[in-house]
Order: structure tokens, then C-alpha cells, then sequence
């Protein structure tokens, strides 16, 4: 019998501990993928972050690190002084990335490092329980913007793509989503190129996933996707922030 | 080549560490250390290696577990305030058992404080610094000779320990010229197949730099790794030096270049009849204890006199060695004042007198 489908051996056979609805497992898969499509298994270097995907150290079939809160980017710089030919990723969410250690990013991107992020927004703090993230749309209601996030009191909604895009440093930024297969197949493209950019030796690339919390939303993973393209979308569009290999 | 020339130490502990085979350095200006990344931004390419001026401490120490993890020798350096700074990374470290060489050229504080010399961080040096139980291995030099010394031996106790590592030294190590020959050590190799530096899926397991331990049952095992790992420091790197100590009846206890002040003092005493040695710990963890417990059991020593550019905290520990059995005097200075060799002689001569008085 023919075999279609194999798992990739860039995963380990821990099953995720993720909620049920959790776009952490889809993207996992595909930054496995990713890696392993391009023949880089061998060389690639993880990184796990504090927050939900903070046991992604048991997933990713490959060495990693586990990291201080946020500040994946400078460990990653690190790896990859250290060992520039390898491949070196970070994988974060958005307390982790763009709260705590937008610092770390920023100055990342500003270097031009040669590493590759993958950033998961789903617009709140899902590993403590649901408390306010700096991508917290205005209105949201969260364990510390009970009554929904005010603007004057507790910020306005960090967009990390276009942040990022003003840097000379970075090489390539996309925002993608996980609504359907057409939009899993892109996100995929786009996880695929950033991890290629860097095997080339080009600068930084960030790939910003929009992910889902249903637990934390209060909804079924179905009307997650749902309130995410009617609320999170008009806020953080799709598509290409940069790209210097394409407009070559 | 090994030559004898005249360096500034922060210089000279630069060139030092990129001869103990110091591949990547990151740092973040601060005075007095600023001659530190100086150098390595313009030498440090030159040997093979890569400078990285980091945007803040914490980057700097990120960066370093990040390299350490690897099993490449990597060192950052600071003062004072970006050590306090870098606390998150040194725990994790720590932790994580991951290798690296910091440099700390304590200035005054707290806060702020001010940029000449200070041992105000003889704590946070010692006693951990960061969150959780750990100890940071740590060294203190008195002259620039024996700071390019032990920096060169730091890299290799941090892969021997897989641990950070650090050296205390002060505004003036960091900022006086002095003759130094700086040695070209043998690069000895260690295994590195818990690193992470990309896996074959065959030769090794797969490598996780890792602190995080939910599980109390294995934060236990951790833990006592940690620990097991701490007694072999404390049983097998205690360094330190005894000065005329043989038939001293004050015996100071100094660190760094205090301990260098105080051996001018000593001198200025013997000349006056005045019968005064020094213990010098050079390794602050783990702390030469014992050493301090044979002096204070010797009928011959009247008392201890910790010197301490601080309030006093390396007392603790003389304190802790001593067991109490002899006197113990304290002649400290705050604010960035060093103390004088005139200071500490007439001060041994004051305590003399008024022993004999019955006071």
C-alpha cells in the first residue's frame, strides 16, 4: 500500500499538551516541517520560550534551549555567533516577545541578526491564565482589563510586523493565520522562506502567526477563528511587512 | 609570544582571555570597564573571535548562556550595576549548568553610586545573586598579573564546572598600568556532547540546555546535581594566600587590591616590632574557611582585622571560618575611599595598645 502521509522526524512522539483548539500544535508541525523539508534538522538549534509553548524543548526533535523570559533573540544571538552556520530559531509568544523582551527583538532585528523568530499573537497571556497582552485588542476583556482593555489606562495594541519593519536589519516579516487550508499551506510558505533566508545567510526574519486561545477566549476553537477574523484581522492584517529577497 | 609589558587592566584582562581562547565576548559599556569590550571590539575579530556590543546587561548575559550552551569559551564584562542587571541570566546558568566568564569591576553603590572602586558587591558575587539556590565560582585579584592569571584559569573552571564564573576586581584593577606577562595557555579539550551545536540523530543524545523543572521530583535530582557540584568546588578550588601569617598575632583578612594595601601596612609594622601577617582569600566562592579556623586555633594570634572597601560583608564569612575563637576587628571604608597603608598600620598599633591597657 502506498504511504501518503509520515510525520516528520523533527517532532518528537510527545503528544502536545496544548487545549484542545490550540493553534500551537499546527504551527509546531510546520516549523518542524520546515526544517527538516530543507535538509537542516542536523544543524538547527531551538529555542523554547517561557509562556504556553514553554515544554516545546520535548517537540522539537532537535537541540534547544530553554530560555529566560523573553529574551530568546540575545540567547539566539548568542548561538549563533558562537556557531554561525547553524540554523537558530526562537519560538515566542506575545507576552514573551512583545512584552517582556521586546528589548531583545528589536535589537535583533537592528543587528540584522541571522536567526529566525516565530512569533505566535493570539492576543492575550495564555500559560498564567489570561491576563492582558500588549496585543490585547481595545475592548478585550482579560483577567486584568476586566472591563474590557482601555487605551489611556492599559496601552494600545502593539503591532509587531510593522514595529519591526522600520529596521534596516530585518530581512523579511510576514503575518499569516491558520483560518483554513489554503491559509495553513501559506503560513507554511511563509515559516519555509524565513527558515531558506537563513540558510543563505541572510538578516533577520520573523514570521508572526496569528494564533488562537479558545480557553482564554471563552469560546469553542471554531468561534475562535471567528472572533479572530472579525476582531484581530482588522488590527493585525496579512501579508508581506518586508521582504529584501523578493524585491531583489 | 610571552613578553613583559606595561597594560591598564582592563586591557590587559581583554588580551588575557582572547589568549585563553575567548571566542565570543559581549558587553555593554559601563564604567570602569570600558577598555574591556574597547579591546575586544578591536582585537578580538582579529584572533577568530566576535565582539558583540550587546543593548543592554541583560542582552549580555542572554547572549552568554546562548554561547556558553555550545561549549564555545565566552566571557562578558561589567560593573556593578550591569551585574545586578544580569542576575536572571547568571541563575539561569547556573541552573541550566551552562559555562561563561564574567568580569565585575566593582564601582560604588548602592544604586548608582559611583564609578570608582568598591567591594559593595562581595555579596552579591558570593552568596548567589540571583533567584534560586546556586553559586557563581568566583575569583579576586590583587594586581593586573594575577588578573589575567585567573581570568585565563576561569575559562577553563567554567567547562570543567560547566558553570559561570566570575571575576571580582574593582575600579582600580580595571583602570591602573602595571608590567604584566600575559601567558598563552594550553587549551585543554572538554566534552561537549551535552552542548547544543546541532544534532545527528546518532552520535550523541539529543542536547537541552535546560533550568526549568516543573516536576518537583525532578527539580530534587537537579537540585542535588547542583549541590554535589558545589561541595567539589569547595573541596577542590580554594584558593588563597598566607603573608607573614607564621608568627602574626594580627592577622588581617583582605580581598583585591585592599589585601595588596594591607601588605604595605604589614611591611611599615614589622619594621616597627609589630608582629602582623594577612590572609588573602583569592577564591571569595568557595571561601578558604579552614584556613581561618587553623589561624584562630593558634595560641599565637590575638585577633583577626577584616579591611574592607564596603561596609563589611566579607566579615560573614571570617566570621564563619574563625568560628568566633579569636577577636575580630573591623577597619572599613564606604564611599569609594581606599584605605591608606598608614591607616591600617596605625590602626593594628591602636587595637596593640589598647589590649595592653585592658580596654
Amino acid at each position: 500500500m502506498e504511504k501518503l502521509f509520515t510525520k516528520t522526524t523533527a517532532l518528537t512522539d510527545k503528544p502536545f499538551h496544548y487545549c484542545p483548539g490550540c493553534t500551537h500544535g499546527i504551527i509546531h508541525r510546520l516549523v518542524a516541517e520546515s526544517i527538516e523539508e530543507l535538509g537542516l534538522k542536523d544543524k538547527a538549534i531551538g529555542l523554547a520560550p517561557v509562556g504556553c509553548a514553554v515544554f516545546a524543548n520535548e517537540y522539537f526533535n532537535v537541540d534547544m534551549q530553554t530560555t529566560s523570559h523573553g529574551r530568546s533573540p540575545a540567547i539566539a544571538t548568542g548561538i549563533k555567533r558562537a556557531l554561525p552556520d547553524r540554523i537558530v530559531f526562537t519560538y515566542q509568544g506575545d507576552g514573551d516577545l512583545a512584552s517582556i523582551g521586546c528589548g531583545e527583538v528589536n535589537h535583533a532585528a537592528v543587528r540584522g541578526e541571522k536567526i529566525t523568530t516565530i512569533f505566535i499573537n493570539n492576543a492575550i497571556y495564555g500559560m498564567t491564565g489570561g491576563q492582558a497582552a500588549p496585543t490585547t485588542l481595545l475592548g478585550q476583556k482579560t483577567t486584568t482589563t476586566p472591563y474590557g482593555k482601555d487605551g489611556d489606562a492599559n496601552g494600545y495594541p502593539m503591532k509587531v510586523c510593522e514595529m519591526l519593519a522600520a529596521h534596516e536589519g530585518a530581512y523579511y516579516l510576514e503575518r499569516v493565520a491558520l483560518w483554513d487550508t489554503a491559509h495553513i499551506i501559506k503560513a507554511k510558505k511563509a515559516i519555509k522562506k524565513a527558515f531558506q533566508y537563513q540558510a543563505e545567510g541572510k538578516g533577520y526574519c520573523l514570521i508572526e502567526v496569528l494564533g488562537t486561545c479558545p480557553t482564554n477566549w471563552g469560546c469553542s476553537p471554531l468561534e475562535a477563528f471567528e472572533w479572530q477574523k472579525e476582531n484581530m484581522l482588522p488590527m493585525y492584517p496579512l501579508g508581506v511587512f518586508k521582504d529584501k529577497g523578493g524585491e531583489e | 609570544m610571552e613578553k613583559t609589558v606595561l597594560m591598564k587592566g582592563n586591557e590587559a584582562i581583554a588580551e588575557a582571555a582572547i589568549r585563553a581562547g575567548c571566542k565570543v565576548y559581549f558587553g555593554y559599556p559601563i564604567t570602569p570597564q570600558n577598555e574591556i569590550p574597547e579591546y575586544m571590539a578591536a582585537n578580538l575579530g582579529k584572533a577568530g573571535g566576535t565582539f558583540v556590543q550587546t543593548e543592554s546587561e541583560l542582552a549580555s548575559i542572554s547572549m552568554l548562556y546562548g554561547a556558553g550552551g555550545t561549549g564555545e569559551r565566552a566571557m562578558t564584562s561589567s560593573s556593578s550595576i550591569g551585574i545586578a542587571l544580569m542576575q536572571e541570566g547568571i541563575s539561569f546558568m547556573a541552573g541550566a549548568q551552562v559555562p561563561g566568564v564574567i568580569v565585575n569591576m566593582n564601582r560604588g553603590g548602592p544604586g548608582l553610586g559611583g564609578i570608582q572602586a568598591s567591594q559593595g558587591d562581595y555579596f552579591q558575587a558570593t552568596k548567589g545573586g540571583g533567584n534560586g539556590d546556586y553559586y557563581t565560582l568566583c575569583l579576586a585579584p590583587e594586581s593586573i598579573q594575577e588578573a589575567c592569571d585567573l581570568v585565563q584559569l576561569l575559562f577553563d573552571l567554567a567547562q570543567k564546572y560547566r558553570q559561570p564564573v566570575m571575576m571580582l576586581g574593582d575600579g582600580m584593577i580595571g583602570q591602573m598600568m602595571e608590567p604584566v606577562c600575559i601567558k598563552e595557555p594550553e587549551q585543554k579539550e572538554y566534552d561537549l556532547s551535552w552542548a547544543t551545536r546541532g544534532w545527528d540523530g546518532v552520535s550523541r543524545e539529543r542536547a537541552i540546555i535546560n533550568s526549568h523543572y516543573p516536576n518537583p521530583d525532578d527539580m530534587v535530582i537537579q537540585n542535588g546535581i547542583l549541590q554535589e557540584k558545589y561541595r567539589q568546588m569547595e573541596a577542590e578550588e580554594v584558593r588563597y594566600e598566607e603573608y607573614m601569617c607564621e608568627d602574626a598575632e594580627t592577622i588581617m583578612v583582605a580581598w583585591g587590591t585592599v589585601a595588596r594595601i594591607c601588605k604595605s601596612a604589614i611591611k611599615s609594622l614589622r619594621n616597627q616590632g609589630v608582629k602582623a601577617g594577612l590572609i588573602r582569600p583569592i577564591s571569595l566562592y568557595p571561601f578558604p574557611y579552614a584556613i581561618l579556623e587553623e589561624y584562630a586555633k593558634k595560641d599565637q594570634v590575638k585577633r583577626f582585622l577584616t579591611v574592607e572597601m564596603c561596609a563589611g560583608q566579607m566579615v560573614e564569612d571570617v566570621i564563619i571560618g574563625t568560628k568566633s575563637l579569636k577577636p575580630i576587628e573591623r577597619l572599613n571604608k564606604l564611599g569609594m575611599m581606599s584605605h591608606t597603608p598608614k591607616e591600617i598600620a596605625d590602626y593594628v598599633i591602636e587595637l596593640e595598645a589598647a589590649e595592653k591597657e585592658g580596654k
